[in-house]
């Protein structure tokens, strides 16, 4: 039958074609032209891989800049979000928790409003960045704990801030790039 | 609503009209066989291709024969993905060892990347080799949206011929739209992608040893070639699990807007193609008007909703009950929702936040986008075909009101067409509805269920409605990779393609046998203003008319309930 040999030999070469030549002719014009970013663009340290500028990674401890709650742990191998809707009782129950947390941790004021990134899950589990509210929040923990001025920190939050264009994106800071660069400045406690 | 987003969202789609319209007339060179600028580069390719596959580039075929020919091809298609997915872990690229993906979830993806739906009941950076994504993802990326297109200008065709038993050779439509449009296209967005942070390469898995002192294994793999094709060709099956509010799947704001633009550009050219074919443009800037208008509806109330935020996270301490769950901060709100609404006007199902997440009305211009049968733009091909459907009804009940034959580009429209469009235009609903009824029925549809309440509704019939018209995006918190869902989601995205594309050939060749009839002042012209407004007034209709009763228990009930304060 005519047509069934043509189905067969078309579903053949389309998939050399779009399945092999097409991705494999990529894979190698892109490991040329854009190395660093075919690969990830990951951030090395001592020759280590410390993460990836694009990947969120978990950040908790009182010394760094926090990142989002992550519904996968940022666990990179997998990516996904809590999927919980607006009028489920999980969600708002988890919430009501981060809240809580956030404003002890930060010591706010128990009735001050938290920016919503900082206690709603992304869409990824991998958000990378937060937005300039939440670092901003974070600075008088964070500089008590490592005796920086808050003033220099508020320069850091600056020098890495990315703007939002006509609604698109929300003005932001990478939370790792800001972390490495918090590493470099040089704590003033007297117990080290 | 601010004035910075509308300026946003008035910015995006004056770009994507602009780029569309070339695109358009383009195209139309390229399936009326006319030299392009691409012509000596691909010719050569193109006969070499028909060589092998033993093509007569002179042979036309009937619309039987052109259905036939389309449903072999996605038999074979949809063999041959099953094969691949279940056999993987003998295959080559395979660097994180996965096994071969079971039965069921084997069907449902092979249907789903066959019939252009890219449903994904499985996670990519889990479940599927390197192997499976290029050779076998990849391939019906291009395949099932280049059919798409082909059984478009087919029917294009119907309207253009005059007593002709042809209506073109699906080979060569589906040959000329992968080689002159779709490959060039991807070729040149993959790579901006890559330069801005989209991954591509077979390397295993990277290892990372975080600042905080912790192991993070990093998922990489040859996802820019893929997710080029599955942005231009309405696809949206993602490479990995989050789609593209994943980080190496949509890196940057820039990118958030490039993919967007390219989910939407092809299905507003073939509008376009549409005016050029028939050779009166003024009629394929009326299908845009009808369309846009009804786009734009979608998107303004949307985002309007969606702005308010939810008066329950405010409560609970949240700054303006601002709505960023399974949302990303490079992202941001506007182009979260407007994505959504793009993503399910048009067939493409990818999505840059999770629609599950949403406040309730947004979730409702979603499912209504998909359940009128994505005629909104569309998918590539499906989505306008779907149009000139809804045209033809629109004409006939002209016709009725002022009592003569009704007519469309010169052709007389009888009880056969009519029976087509129908078919085609019913279809789809029948199937989901039909479907969301047995799933609430049983304990099988309901355990799937992630959220309650009137959500655990609205969940239901987002699947269906997202399956049974080949759109592909979910509430994704649908637990859906069970035996239950795997097989009924699978049948309604088989339903939901072939009972719209056939009736469409059929309509095709009915056409083509007729004759002109010549237009006189009393022929109810179709590139008029009357004409866009009666357009958008039966789509309305039509779907307001079926969808009202799920959608007010549904995402209806869901924002009163909010309002009040309910949880589930």
């Amino acid at each position: 039958m005519k047509e069934l040999k043509q189905s067969i030999m078309v579903f053949v070469v389309m998939t050399v074609l779009t399945g092999l030549l097409y991705p494999m002719i990529l894979t190698g014009a892109a490991q040329v032209l854009f190395p660093h970013q075919a690969d990830g663009s990951l951030v090395m340290q001592n020759r280590e891989v410390v993460g990836s500028h694009l990947i969120g990674q978990s950040f908790t401890s009182a010394k760094y800049f926090n990142s989002r709650p992550s519904s996968i742990s940022y666990n990179a191998a997998d990516s996904g979000a809590s999927n919980l809707g607006p009028t489920s009782q999980q969600l708002i129950t988890e919430v009501k928790n981060r809240v809580q947390k956030l404003r002890a941790f930060n010591k706010l004021p128990s009735d001050s409003p938290v920016p919503a990134d900082l206690v709603l899950g992304s869409a990824s589990g991998l958000d990378p960045d937060i937005t300039v509210q939440s670092a901003l929040l974070q600075i008088s923990r964070i500089a008590k704990i490592r005796c920086i001025p808050p003033s220099s920190l508020k320069a850091l939050i600056k020098r890495n801030t990315i703007h939002s264009f006509l609604g698109w994106g929300i003005t932001r800071v990478n939370v790792l790039k800001l972390n490495l660069d918090l590493r470099k400045i040089h704590s003033h406690c007297s117990h080290g | 609503m601010t004035p910075t987003n509308l300026a946003g969202i008035l910015l995006f789609l004056i770009i994507t009209t602009l780029l569309a319209y070339p695109l358009g007339e383009y195209m139309a060179l390229v399936f009326t066989d006319q030299k392009t600028f691409l012509t000596p580069v691909v010719q050569p390719v193109e006969n070499v291709f028909y060589r092998i596959c033993g093509i007569d580039e002179k042979q036309e075929m009937s619309w039987k024969t052109y259905a036939f020919c389309l449903l072999l091809f996605s038999l074979v298609s949809l063999i041959g993905l099953f094969l691949i997915q279940i056999l993987q872990g003998h295959l080559p690229f395979n660097p994180e060892k996965f096994k071969g993906v079971k039965w069921d979830l084997s069907f449902n993806t092979a249907v789903s990347f066959m019939t252009n739906t890219n449903w994904q009941n499985y996670a990519g950076e889990t479940t599927m080799s390197y192997f499976t994504q290029m050779l076998g993802l990849t391939v019906q990326n291009f395949v099932s949206a280049a059919a798409g297109i082909a059984v478009l200008i087919a029917m294009i065709r119907g309207f253009i011929r005059k007593t002709s038993n042809t209506i073109g050779n699906f080979w060569i439509d589906l040959t000329r739209c992968t080689l002159y449009v779709f490959l060039p296209l991807s070729i040149i967005l993959a790579l901006i992608l890559v330069s801005q942070g989209v991954v591509q390469t077979l390397g295993p898995y990277v290892k990372a040893h975080t600042l905080e002192g912790k192991t993070q294994t990093i998922a990489v793999g040859p996802a820019a070639s893929q997710i080029a094709i599955k942005q231009l060709g309405t696809n949206g099956g993602g490479f990995f699990n989050a789609n593209s509010a994943h980080p190496y799947e949509n890196p940057t704001t820039f990118t958030t807007f490039l993919e967007l633009l390219s989910e939407f550009l092809i299905p507003v050219a073939l509008v376009f193609t549409y005016g050029a074919m028939v050779k009166e443009r003024k009629q394929g800037w009326a299908v845009y008007w009808a369309m846009m208008a009804l786009c734009l509806v979608g998107i303004l109330t949307a985002l309007y909703f969606e702005t308010q935020g939810n008066p329950i996270l405010k409560k609970a301490g949240v700054a303006h009950g601002t709505n960023m769950e399974g949302k990303e901060v490079r992202i941001g709100v506007m182009p979260s929702v407007l994505w959504s609404v793009i993503t399910t006007d048009t067939s493409t199902g990818a999505v840059d936040s999770m629609h599950d997440s949403m406040t309730p009305i947004p979730g409702l211009i979603q499912i209504f986008n998909m359940a009128i049968g994505e005629a909104i733009f569309g998918g590539v091909g499906s989505g306008l075909m779907m149009m000139i459907f809804y045209a033809l009804i629109t004409m006939f009940i002209a016709g009725l009101m002022i009592g003569r034959t009704p007519e469309f580009l010169g052709k007389k429209l009888g009880p056969y067409e009519m029976i087509m469009t129908s078919v085609g235009l019913l279809s789809s609903p029948i199937t989901l509805l039909i479907f969301s009824a047995i799933a609430i029925s049983l304990p099988a549809g309901l355990s799937a269920l992630t959220n309650h309440g009137p959500h655990g509704l609205s969940e239901i019939l987002y699947a269906y409605a997202s399956t049974a018209n080949n759109n592909g995006s979910a509430f994704a918190g649908l637990n859906s990779n069970t035996l239950f869902y795997n097989l009924t989601l699978g049948f309604a995205m088989l339903i939901g393609r072939f009972t719209t594309l056939i009736p469409g050939l059929a309509v095709a060749g009915s056409l083509a046998k007729k004759r002109l009839t010549p237009a006189t002042t009393a022929t109810l012209r179709s590139d008029t203003l009357l004409f866009v407004v009666m357009l958008i007034s039966v789509v309305i209709v039509v779907g307001a008319l079926t969808f009202l009763p799920p959608l007010t228990l549904g995402p209806f009930l869901e924002q009163l309930m909010m309002h009040a304060g309910r949880t589930f």
